[in-house]
């Protein structure tokens, strides 16, 4: 078992809730309302030093309760280490907390997970599609979303 | 109580004439100016809404997503050997980093290590690509700066990469090249001394381009201190590669991390102070000759190819093979290599076993062998058939190598079947984009064309 892995669970008893290392990638499940508390220790402690967040994206699993997983990679320069946090959120309220306060970072790919997953993150500055346009309907990386699926034609009609 | 009066501007502005009059002037003076989406000073599709005072950007809003082809989605749909040609569209000016940052992920996945050989092609391989990304990225941002002679030198050591690229893989960008277990093909006979001798002259251009730049009076003014982004900011970002070299902080995944045959290799990692312009521009004219000292290193090192055996090997026509191996002649087949048309080239058995994995659950066999038993046969057929092919054990991975802009990583999701439950990019160019909402504000509208050809952002990666 990784150290982060260790001290996670150690210290955010009420919110882990599994741990594995397939193919040697550390990676804790949590509880979704306990990740802005684990990203800022996480953050700050001065053991673990994770100073980057490398990634912020999203897994659909149909059939699966709760269907979606958001995955969080953080990287930790000084240590070299990477660590993958996975949240389970529910269909019905896919809602976590953002990250915006922590890592610049997590602002862009907070709007991607939204654009792509339809996952609100609470608290967001400006959570608005980015690589999709405001007129597109639905969430395109949903495994319910059919790949041949035609949106309404935008722009200018003349 | 001081709520609600800020809840209402209109009631503000009429207790306070002074501020809304001081309000309306700067209202006034600022000016929203719309670059991109198509511009001819900005490669790529984006768009940028700036807020100008003046010459000064006080805001920036960037718009991206005009290049989505939705990568991921299609990626979920075409099984596993199928993305290996979407991820050459991503970042198209290097897409052999692309490829075996992929192969890496599924290998992670499956558990298999190409051999050795393999590792060092991908190592060369790779290494050509980032020269050719920085030299389109160096070259491309000097021409919008006016310095067209700069691109020319660049362009035309590009083309000596293309070639050598095209000797490879047969194809100079959409290559599809790599393979989960290893390379598609061997080098072809007599790569080492034509890459040489293209090192020479690319070595000159970049000596040439430094002679025309470097110490440049218009170049360094209006790189030197423009586009400054500071380390602390540029890991807040999750920005990696050139762009936080350029602020000094040496981090490298091929350093951090050795995969392929980094770790046998000697090179250095160049940095700047500033986290400028000018300093990306120098780490990235450094990196180049970086890349090149790697090369060199590589072919000294690999082991001689089986095209350098001491026995030639014995042809024999496919469609003779295909008729002996029928009519159960199997004994005149064993030591002959099937003649394939000269696009397969490198392909044949006794490279093949030298440059992608044994393992027959995800690398082919080659074509003299599918001829001539009817194992390698089925062995074809499962890996090509429609909902068959490779399938990685139900699990996730995720695997970075050092692209030209930064980390590429692949977050690969398999649950069992023969196509991707999930493949997640993480672009390097993302966050370096993300960052220049706050990197333009405060400069010159004539600097944004400076900082974002620094930028190197390319649509493929960055809208997937």
């Amino acid at each position: 078992m990784g150290r982060a892995t260790e001290i996670l669970r150690a210290r955010f008893a009420d919110c882990f809730l599994d741990a594995h290392e397939q193919h040697g990638d550390e990676t804790v499940v949590l509880r979704p309302a306990g990740i802005a508390a684990v990203a800022a220790f996480l953050r700050s402690d001065a053991e673990l030093l994770f100073n980057v967040l490398m990634d912020v994206t999203a897994v659909d699993y149909p059939g699966r309760t709760p269907r979606f997983e958001v995955v969080y990679h953080f990287y930790s320069l000084p240590r070299r280490a990477r660590l993958r946090i996975k949240l389970p959120v529910p269909e019905d309220q896919p809602e976590v907390d953002s990250l915006t306060p922590l890592w610049k970072s997590a602002n862009w790919y907070e709007r991607e997970v939204w654009d792509m997953f339809g996952i609100r993150f609470r608290g967001h500055p400006n959570l608005k599609r980015i690589l999709m346009y405001e007129a597109f309907e639905g969430h395109p990386l949903r495994k319910d979303y059919p790949i041949k699926k035609r949106q309404p034609l935008i722009g200018p009609m003349n | 109580m001081a709520d609600d009066m800020k809840q209402d501007p209109e009631v503000e502005r009429r207790d306070n004439p002074a501020a809304a009059a001081a309000e309306d002037d700067d209202d006034a003076r600022r000016m929203v100016i719309n670059i991109g989406p198509s511009h001819p000073a900005m490669h790529g599709i984006i768009r940028i809404v700036t807020e100008l005072e003046g010459e000064t950007v006080r805001k920036a809003e960037i718009e991206i997503g005009y290049l989505h082809r939705a990568f991921e989605k299609s990626a979920e749909h075409v099984g596993w050997n199928g993305v290996m040609p979407y991820t050459d569209r991503l970042n198209y000016v290097s897409p052999l980093i692309n490829n075996f940052g992929y192969c890496m992920a599924v290998e992670k996945l499956m558990g298999i290590r190409p051999p050795e050989r393999a590792e060092y092609i991908r190592t060369i391989m790779a290494e050509l690509s980032r020269v050719g990304d920085h030299l389109t990225c160096v070259g491309a941002s000097a021409m919008e700066l006016n310095a067209f002679t700069a691109f020319l030198y660049f362009m035309a050591a590009r083309e000596l990469i293309y070639e050598l690229v095209e000797d490879v893989t047969g194809a100079r960008i959409t290559i599809a090249y790599g393979r989960v277990g290893g390379v598609r093909s061997d080098l072809p006979e007599g790569f080492i001394p034509k890459a040489l001798g293209f090192f020479k002259t690319i070595r000159k251009n970049i000596a040439e381009v430094h002679g025309l730049l470097t110490r440049n009076r218009i170049f360094y003014d209006r790189m030197r201190d423009t586009g400054v982004i500071h380390a602390a900011d540029a890991l807040d970002y999750g920005i990696m590669g050139p762009f936080l070299r350029g602020t000094g902080v040496a981090h490298d995944l091929r350093k951090a991390e050795p995969y392929h045959m980094y770790s046998r290799v000697e090179f250095v990692v160049p940095t700047g102070t500033r986290g400028d312009n000018y300093d990306r521009y120098l780490v990235r004219m450094e990196e180049m000759e970086q890349s090149l000292r790697i090369c060199e290193q590589c072919f000294k090192q690999m082991a001689p190819g089986t095209h350098q055996a001491d026995i030639p090997p014995e042809y024999l026509d496919a469609n003779q093979m295909v008729d002996a191996a029928k009519h159960a002649r199997t004994e005149c087949l064993i030591d002959r290599e099937a003649r394939l048309s000269p696009n397969m080239e490198g392909q044949e058995h006794r490279h093949k076993r030298q440059v992608i994995a044994d393992d027959k659950t995800a690398a082919m066999p080659s074509l003299g062998k599918t001829y001539s038993n009817i194992e390698s046969l089925m062995n074809h057929f499962m890996l090509v058939m429609n909902c068959h092919g490779i399938r990685p054990p139900a699990g996730e991975a995720y695997a970075a190598v050092e692209g030209a802009n930064g980390e590429l990583g692949f977050y690969a999701v398999s649950d069992g079947t023969g196509y991707p439950h999930r493949v997640r990019v993480h672009p390097p160019c993302f966050p370096i984009v993300a960052s220049l909402e706050q990197v333009l504000v405060g400069g010159m509208v004539a600097d944004i064309i400076a900082t974002f050809g620094s930028v190197n952002m390319i649509g493929g990666e960055l809208d997937r």
